[in-house]
């Protein structure tokens, strides 16, 4: 039960993109469409279950000052590894994310649960952790680059997959959700 | 006029905050004041631009002909952490009262998107081979972190007047913020003809 609730953390009541409000920049920048933003979430998601294992394994040997910079190397190896795997095996997606991809080393999403809770807890927690916090950001990617798909290139609302219309979806999903999480 | 064309193109055309998406954790965290914008601004004008010099340097003079890009990601990510570390004691020596009002975002600028991306941006966007390699890194990052002190400042001045406005609840924060930022990328949509 405690095992499902850790999963399920990052879901919902944790959702890095709508509560948390962390890693805005791959949020923003890559939602175009809802392949993208499922490419970008997995990719993260990888990073994330991998870092947080190794760090879980590491914690006690990483010396509490030099933890950031341990940190960043861990997660830089394996955002390195997923770089090269999907420029190997797709393509496509590697040339549409881009620069995006290099970039999860410094989504905060990642860094921020290294520290919040790889760094505290066990192997098994953190992985599950890792899985729930990068499907939690999955499905909000997704569902941000679906949204911004169907108003831009179905109903030709050009400005919904240019720049302006990323803040626009992402603001209004926000509130949205906040609302529904009110206390009435 | 090269140059100045490349200056105008990343601080108005392609700025990298509301047309490439990089720094927005720093642009929705630290837009509340102006004047901690302002500040923000200069200090990632400073550590980009540095970053960006010493990482070409390392790419032109130990990756390229050690044949070992594929480390770039995890060199440049280890350099400009060290570099930020060094501003920071600089800072925390020299100017307190600024140290203090970036608090908690000076060590943040190591995981600042904008640093690292243009970093690796500028490996991909210039030709290596190319003489003055150095120079038009150096001057792109330069124009493009202006750029984003541009954004920051004027989203400040957007959002200082906001707090006192009555939104809906929901919409209060951050929600409200990137409705704004959409409308100012909009209005600087209107620059795209400019180069």
């Amino acid at each position: 039960m405690k095992k499902l609730k850790i999963l399920f953390n990052g879901i919902l009541k944790e959702n890095p993109t709508f509560v948390l409000v962390l890693g805005m920049c791959p949020t923003l920048g890559v939602t175009t469409s809802a392949f993208n933003g499922f490419g970008m979430g997995i990719a993260t998601m990888f990073v994330l279950m991998l870092s947080n294992m190794l760090i879980s394994l590491l914690k006690n040997f990483i010396p509490d000052k030099v933890r950031i910079p341990a940190f960043i190397v861990v997660i830089a190896t394996f955002v390195s590894i997923v770089d090269l795997l999907i420029q190997g095996f797709v393509p496509a997606l590697s040339e549409s994310l881009g620069l995006f991809i290099p970039l999860i080393v410094v989504n905060c999403i990642v860094l921020g649960r290294a520290e919040a809770f790889a760094s505290k807890n066990g192997v098994f927690d953190s992985m599950l952790d890792g899985i729930g916090m990068g499907l939690g950001f999955t499905l909000s990617l997704t569902l941000i680059g679906a949204i911004r798909q169907l108003l831009g290139s179905g109903c030709d609302i050009l400005v919904f997959v240019l720049a302006p219309g990323a803040f626009f979806v992402l603001g209004f999903l926000m509130a949205l959700i906040r609302h529904i999480q009110q206390p009435k | 006029m090269e140059y100045i064309l490349m200056i105008i193109a990343c601080v108005f055309v392609n700025n990298i905050i509301l047309s490439q998406f990089l720094g927005i954790c720093p642009f929705l965290g630290v837009s509340n004041k102006l004047g901690t914008a302002l500040g923000m601004g200069v200090a990632v004008i400073f550590v980009m631009t540095l970053a960006t010099l010493v990482t070409s340097l390392v790419h032109v003079y130990v990756l390229v002909p050690m044949g070992i890009e594929f480390l770039q990601t995890i060199a440049f990510i280890l350099i400009i952490a060290a570099l930020v570390q060094m501003v920071e004691i600089i800072l925390k020596k020299t100017s307190p009262s600024l140290y203090q009002a970036l608090g908690i975002f000076l060590p943040l600028i190591t995981t600042n998107c904008a640093v690292l991306g243009v970093a690796i941006g500028v490996t991909q966007k210039f030709d290596i081979t190319a003489g003055n390699y150095i120079l038009q890194s150096v001057v792109y990052t330069a124009s493009t972190a202006l750029g984003f002190a541009v954004a920051i400042c004027i989203f400040a001045g957007l959002r200082e007047p906001l707090a006192l406005v009555d939104v809906p609840k929901a919409m209060k924060g951050v929600p409200i913020a990137l409705i704004t930022a959409g409308i100012l990328a909009m209005a600087f949509m209107g620059f795209a003809n400019l180069a």
